[in-house]
């Protein structure tokens, strides 16, 4: 039971590219909110403002790195970590092009749901260590977003497993050739979406930390490169979400003419685009809407569509 | 594998150990969710991925996050921690200490010849069963965890 494991060029290289698009994305995201908000957004150091993410990263660096006396240290320190290291895993099942991925596993799937959940441990932790009523709220709504968010997620990515028949995420990319999966799993589409933007805790589900109601909620406490790493852990999020949505909705690599590398990126930047643009639009509903629009409207929708797809899959093979 | 089973199962040991002499109750969780993953990996390592992945799905990240939830609401500060600490003094570990340990003479001297051929069990296999002859006490589990729903239901909006 050896699982091929890629090469260490292979696994560094896709690491560091994940970890600069991530803080790319930090002036990406404001550039393009500025587009959309008929402003400039950041445009001064170097062309375009494009050194505004080293600046920053030298800002953040270089700030003291202040542990406030009545925290829990060890699970202060713990919690931004918990993030980093869950959400850079779960990219090692994710196949981005051929013989370019880290492991083919045949649990994939289920090992990007187990990961997303325990990064849960994260908000959880930084706010409960902080000791202030401020993080507690926001760690507070953060277990009861995740923690819900997960159930519609799990069962929205069931439909394309009974399709695929693998959890092997190469696999479902290969299942894919006749024909992206957004087609006849567009409701699982939707709410995996959906549940993906809570689930990293992007705006509008940015309940957890909403500055108008909480401060800064769970991380309302840190500073220095302890807060960077919850920053980062959050973009990192994002590009895990919008190339899982490629992978299992959008045929991955596949792609005429261009080389299938361009493709995952050219299909992932779409949704992350499109992420930041949800970010421009839409208002942050109320905790309770948030939790009652999960419990009662997504988790029957996505039960019913994999009730569906079961019958759908059952009856074309009996035909 | 081998030295991933023993690695998984010298930190899940201890780190159970850690958890009951813990007395800071969060530490004590995180250190049960570090038990559950090295179980996990445990159960990797022997050829059943499926079972390892639930393991961390299923406890490590839901039942655990609960424990958690909970904990938050409680607000237990040093007092709690003082609490801990009185019920567990050094010498009630005796008589315990010395009963696993015959346990455990036992049941190394029972032990039968170590099997070294792994057999891998994926998902599909687990399905199998679980949808084939054990169909019923998978019906079963359900009703249960109905009936567990049905009454948190109840309690809840009494």
């Amino acid at each position: 039971m050896q699982w091929e494991v890629g090469s260490a060029l292979n696994i560094a290289s896709i690491l560091a590219a994940v970890i600069v698009i991530a803080a790319m994305l930090i002036w990406v995201e404001r550039r393009l909110l500025g587009f959309w908000q008929d402003r400039l957004g950041p445009n001064r150091v170097g062309p375009f403002g494009l050194l505004q993410v080293v600046a920053d990263m030298i800002k953040i660096f270089t700030k003291e790195d202040w542990i406030p006396p009545f925290a829990d240290r060890f699970s202060f320190v713990l919690a931004p970590t918990i993030i980093m290291i869950v959400v850079l895993l779960s990219f090692s099942v994710v196949p981005f092009a051929p013989g370019v991925g880290i492991v083919d596993s045949n649990i994939g799937v289920l090992f990007v749901l187990a990961m997303a959940s325990l990064g849960a441990y994260s908000v959880m932790l930084g706010g409960l260590s902080s000791d202030n009523k401020y993080a507690l709220l926001g760690s507070l709504r953060a277990a009861a977003q995740m923690v819900s968010y997960e159930v519609f997620m799990g069962i929205s990515l069931l439909g394309v497993v009974a399709l695929a028949g693998s959890f092997n995420l190469r696999e479902i990319v290969l299942a894919q050739e006749g024909g992206w999966f957004v087609v006849p799993q567009f409701i699982g589409f939707i709410i995996f979406l959906i549940a993906g933007v809570a689930e990293s805790h992007r705006l509008p589900f940015d309940i957890p930390e909403a500055e108008q109601e909480i401060c800064a909620g769970y991380h309302t406490e840190y500073s220095g490169m302890k807060f960077g790493m919850f920053f980062v852990g959050e973009y990192l999020g994002l590009v895990l979400i919008s190339s899982l949505i490629t992978v299992l909705f959008f045929g991955g690599w596949q792609g005429p003419l261009l080389p299938p590398l361009v493709w995952f990126f050219i299909k992932a930047s779409c949704f992350i685009a499109f992420f930041i643009l949800l970010r421009a639009a839409i208002p942050r509903p109320r905790y309770d809407q948030l939790m009652s629009y999960g419990w009662l409207f997504l988790l029957p929708l996505s039960l019913i569509n994999l009730l569906i797809t079961g019958v759908v899959i059952l009856s074309a093979n009996q035909m | 594998m081998t030295e991933l089973f023993y690695s998984g199962a010298v930190v899940a040991v201890i780190a159970t150990l850690l958890v009951i002499v813990q007395t800071n109750v969060v530490h004590a969780l995180i250190y049960l969710v570090l038990s559950l993953l090295a179980v996990a990996v445990v159960f990797f390592s022997v050829g059943a991925p499926f079972v390892a992945i639930l393991e961390a799905i299923v406890y490590a990240g839901a039942i655990m996050v609960l424990f958690l939830f909970v904990v938050m609401m409680l607000n237990l500060g040093q007092r709690s921690r003082d609490q801990e600490k009185n019920w567990l003094p050094a010498r009630s570990w005796l008589v315990p200490s010395v009963l696993a340990a015959v346990l455990l003479m036992q049941l190394t001297a029972s032990f039968p010849a170590a099997q070294t051929q792994i057999v891998e069990v994926g998902a599909r296999a687990v399905s199998e069963l679980l949808f084939g002859p054990y169909v019923l006490a998978v019906e079963l589990a359900s009703f249960l965890l109905l009936a567990g729903l049905v009454s948190a239901y109840h309690i809840a909006k009494k």
